[in-house]
């Protein structure tokens, strides 16, 4: 399958990129790994005009010790996010995330930045960074805006950055005493998740002190279990109050029934994964 | 119309300098341009693995790239694997281990393995099943090629099949 003709630019610099944006006009495209991007044009559904590749950006790849936060490259790709040591050590939640993309080939080539602004509902890596609480740098036309997550995922395969504008950064704080888990429920090997849940917990005093819970899956965007939050701050360290509290996962979500389960199962399976992402996250 | 592009890509170590349409996949530019037809296309949906390569040491499925993205970098193909007309360890595994029956995955699964051998020199089983996810085999059911990577894993000494690895001899023998 052969897409449709286009014109190609690969700049080494943001504000290169961010020019030919502007000048490109309504049909073009920014290519980061190019595994979604590429089947799509691939499919015609996408055919645009002009491709500005951001491949050869150096300063969006890498991960890199920014104070109290991580600012990781949107260029990054899945592998590297999956065994960065700073990540392992401030944000593990996104390394087993990214472990879990597709196959290797896929992780090799895929980006961060590509998988948060494709926002697949299934896609792996927008659950965690809601759950970290991340906020999203972007820049465009105007300048540079950073973005809280929970600001960012705005429909089915729409997020905040608008035509023109570039994922530059995506800005972790550290955590420090907090254990996490992604727990992903898929059919086979190499496939989207049918549901998964990030789970973020600390631990004081025997009990859980807070807790951040992240869904894949259960809408059009990736959801906060608010209520489950909730209902763990304070919940004893102990099985059944733990199950008790993440029996509300499903609350407030609006999954899509499709071929892989219909929206009755997927809600069992966000309460059931749920349960197990935090008493995992917890060291249960 | 759109504009062509030149780059200069070294594929299994010569230099290539081409003019490409940007939509060229680079799987296209191998096997159409360069005439290295040992990298297949399978699925041509990013799904089955056929046409893994390796892009500057890491494995890549050729049919989700554009050759554009490969310029001035370094690929390597199943017919780079090679070195002085012997089969690579992998190749020689697959061979000796009987990890191939119609063959059509085998270019994609040794790329894959060498990878997943590089990554990790050492993998378990599971390791290795993992690392093979990308790659999908109608045939065998798998068990085969597992032992095979396995045994290099292992440091198993297959020696010299006797097998030929140039292209002139297998297409002499009439297997093209
Ligand atoms: C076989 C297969 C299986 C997969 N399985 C999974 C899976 O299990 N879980 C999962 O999460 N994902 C999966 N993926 C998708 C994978 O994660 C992709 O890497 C990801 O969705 C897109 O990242 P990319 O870097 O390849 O982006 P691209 O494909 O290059 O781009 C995707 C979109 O984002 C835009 N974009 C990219 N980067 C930026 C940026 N920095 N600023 C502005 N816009 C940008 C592009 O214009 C495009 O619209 C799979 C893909 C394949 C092919
Ligand atoms: S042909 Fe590329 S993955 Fe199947
Ligand atoms: S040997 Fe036939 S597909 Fe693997």
């Amino acid at each position: 399958m052969i897409p449709s003709p286009f014109d190609y630019a690969a700049p080494t610099t943001v504000a290169q990129a961010l020019d030919l944006l502007a000048d490109a006009g309504d049909d073009v495209k920014v290519l980061a790994g190019g595994q979604s991007l590429i089947p799509v044009m691939k499919l015609r559904m996408a055919d645009p005009t002009m491709v500005v590749d951001l491949g050869r950006i150096s300063e969006l790849t890498g991960v890199t010790d920014d104070g109290d936060s991580l600012l990781i490259g949107a260029m990054t790709p899945h592998h590297v996010i999956a065994k960065d040591l700073l990540i392992a050590t401030y944000a593990p939640l996104l390394a087993q995330a990214a472990a879990t993309v597709a196959d290797p080939q896929v992780r090799h080539r895929g980006t961060l930045g590509g998988a948060l602004v494709h926002a697949d509902p299934a896609g792996d890596m927008p659950a965690p960074v809601l759950a970290l609480d991340a906020t999203l740098v972007v820049a465009g036309p105007h300048g540079e805006r950073s973005i809280a997550a929970a600001d960012f995922f705005q429909g089915y395969f729409t997020t905040a950055v608008q035509e023109g504008e570039i994922l530059t950064h995506i800005r972790i704080p550290k955590y420090v005493g907090w254990g996490s888990h992604y727990e992903k429920f898929t059919r086979v090997a190499q496939q989207w998740s049918i549901v998964a849940v990030a789970a973020m917990v600390r631990v004081e005093g025997g009990a859980i002190a807070a807790a951040r819970i992240g869904l894949t899956n259960m809408a059009s965007t990736p959801l906060r279990a608010r209520g489950v939050e909730a209902a763990l701050a304070g919940c004893a360290l102990e099985a059944d109050a733990i199950a008790t509290a993440c029996a509300q996962a499903a609350d407030g979500t609006e999954p899509a029934s499709d071929l892989n389960g219909d929206a009755a199962y997927r809600r069992h399976l966000s309460q059931v994964l749920t349960k197990r992402a935090v008493l995992s996250a917890a060291g249960l | 119309m759109a504009s062509s592009k030149t780059i200069t890509v070294e594929v299994d170590d010569v230099s290539y300098t081409d003019d490409v349409e940007p939509r060229l996949l680079l799987v296209q530019y191998l096997r159409e341009r360069l005439g290295k037809t040992g990298t297949l296309i399978g699925c041509d949906t990013t799904n089955c693995g056929a046409c893994t390569v390796h892009l500057d040491g890491v494995s890549v499925k050729s049919c989700t790239m554009f050759a554009v993205q490969a310029d001035g970098h370094q690929v390597t193909t199943i017919e780079g694997m090679a070195t002085d007309g012997k089969l690579a360890p992998l190749q020689e595994a697959f061979h000796q281990c009987h990890a191939l029956q119609c063959g059509f995955c085998t270019p994609g699964m040794i790329m894959q393995s060498a990878s997943l051998l590089k990554e990790n020199p050492h993998p378990s089983e599971a390791e290795i099943r993992d690392g093979l996810e990308g790659n999908l085999c109608r045939c065998t059911g798998y068990q085969n090629i597992v032992a095979a990577v396995k045994s290099v894993a292992d440091g198993v000494e297959y020696g010299d099949s006797g097998v030929s690895a140039s292209l002139e001899d297998a297409q002499n023998a009439g297997v093209s």
